[in-house]
């Protein structure tokens, strides 16, 4: 096990994050943070409360479960059997640039299935990836528009975040 | 925040719900912990989700019903299935086919999941044994009707938070009831204490083996129960005169009124529909401030869309 990210740089990486988000919304568009369920969620949480701070106004944050988007779901290799967890958008998602945010980017295929699920909510004026790692291991043609800590580990390796609202400690992992 | 969860690997293994006798308490709320997830795909804009696309439902109905039936029709529409509806009436079982022969055949077609009611008891598990096909009972005679007790808890749980240590009257006709008999085993399993409430002779015979306490009385449990399920009594299937008469009954225990002035302030007023008016409840109960027989028809969506999802993953881990 190899720590790749502490306490200290996860918030550097989301301060940086931010930054490019704010220099990169056109003004007068509203924008809003969703997170993919689980960690995603804490990360949009976080994100939302840094671009509330820095655009002085309220950013939004929702979490999304894609459980019922999943393309494995059908498939008897499909890993652990998922648990189907509650949607949460108290907003309107029409016409707002989205930044849904996810802890890695890996395969692709969650936020594939994100994308799907966002549509069924309504139409967003843009869809922008943030993640916290990207990893090598693209099945799918999806690259992250602001991509914090960038690692190409091994296959076999496996890329944990934990982070303290989750987890209760904050740092990301290789096993 | 509340996020920290624990890892606990649950995993639902029934292809098939037959009832909720059979299930754990952590099934049951594993059931409704799911349901909860579904129930905003019925508010949105696109109402549809994807996790059942390619696969094929059938409404194997035997008996009347409109609310169950559209229930899993709708439900299943939702998670993007396509959906047979078979009723008695347009098919060859009028010409004297089996159950058996006639699902087969039906599963020749190729179908995933059978949704089943019928008026013989232990159907629905007939049916599990000899297809492939996972097998939802929507209600087998007198025995079990399972989607109806998980959305009458899923109702309560929603409201009041939890089961555990609620009292509940189920009144009426419970000898001849499926409902009675699926809420029985989900609310007790879930902690509630369940009171039957009916004539001597619509209370089943067997009933001090089962986990409930019984009162010939209304008037009796009324002021003690935080929620009230008041059955349908079914004419369709009374033989014999189990009451004297229709107004003797509903004196004594419909829910009138009248008898809402004595009852906890919060109480719960259910009812499975469809409603006698007049007969077990009155009207100004039935659409009372405390009655939640609209919220039941509501959660029943979700928790069909839950039960579709949860055996065709089952069945889907198997292959």
């Amino acid at each position: 096990m190899k720590v790749i990210l502490n306490s200290r740089q996860i918030e550097e990486i989301l301060n940086g994050l931010t930054g490019r988000i704010v220099s990169e919304i056109p003004p007068g568009v509203d924008i809003a943070a969703i997170g993919i369920r689980s960690r995603g969620e804490v990360l949009a949480q976080r994100l939302s409360s840094r671009l509330s701070k820095k655009l002085n106004k309220d950013v939004p944050c929702g979490t999304l479960d894609i459980t019922l988007y999943r393309d494995d779901l059908n498939s008897p290799q499909g890993a652990a059997q998922p648990q189907v967890r509650t949607t949460e958008i108290g907003f309107d998602i029409d016409d707002k640039i989205i930044i849904l945010v996810d802890d890695v980017l890996y395969t692709g295929r969650s936020a594939r299935a994100a994308m799907d699920a966002l549509i069924d909510l309504g139409r967003p004026r843009a869809i922008r990836l943030a993640v916290l790692v990207d990893r090598a291991g693209r099945e799918f043609p999806i690259q992250a528009d602001y991509a914090g800590y960038k690692s190409d580990v091994a296959p076999s390796d496996l890329v944990q975040v934990f982070l303290t609202e989750s987890d209760g400690k904050e740092e990301v992992v290789i096993e | 925040m509340a996020l920290i969860r624990k890892n606990r690997q649950f995993k639902w293994h029934h292809k098939h719900l037959l009832g909720l006798r059979e299930l754990s308490a952590e099934e049951i709320t594993y059931i409704l912990d799911t349901a909860k997830g579904f129930e905003q795909i019925s508010t949105r804009s696109v109402k549809k989700a994807p996790p059942l696309r390619g696969k094929v439902v059938v409404n194997l109905f035997f008996e009347d019903s409109t609310r169950t039936r559209n229930s899993f029709t709708l439900a299943a529409n939702r998670l993007s299935a396509d959906v047979i509806e078979f009723t008695q009436k347009a098919s060859s079982v009028s010409k004297g086919e089996t159950l058996l022969d006639t699902a087969r055949n039906l599963e020749a077609m190729g179908i995933d999941i059978v949704v089943i009611r019928h008026s013989a008891g232990g159907a629905a598990k007939l049916l599990s044994r000899n297809i492939n096909a996972c097998v939802v009972n929507a209600g087998d005679g007198f025995c079990e009707h399972p989607t109806q007790g998980l959305l009458d808890v899923y109702t309560i749980r929603k409201i009041k938070g939890t089961l555990e240590g609620l009292k509940i009257a189920i009144v009426g006709d419970i000898a001849h009831s499926r409902v009675a008999s699926s809420d029985m085993w989900a609310m007790t399993k879930l902690g509630a204490e369940v009171i039957f409430v009916g004539p001597p002779t619509l209370i089943p015979a067997q009933v001090n083996k089962l986990p409930v306490s019984v009162s010939y009385s209304l008037d009796e449990v009324i002021e003690k129960v935080d929620v009230i399920n008041m059955l349908r009594i079914q004419f369709e299937r009374l033989g014999g005169n189990p009451f004297p008469s229709i107004r003797e009954y509903s004196h004594y225990f419909g829910l009138t009124v009248e008898r809402m002035k004595r009852t906890k302030p919060d109480i719960l007023v259910m009812h499975p529909g469809p409603i006698n008016r007049g007969l077990e409840m009155e009207s100004e109960v039935a659409d009372g401030q405390h009655s939640v027989i609209l919220e039941q028809v509501t959660n029943g969506l979700a928790v069909r869309m839950a039960v579709l999802f949860l055996v065709n993953q089952a069945a889907a881990q198997k292959v």
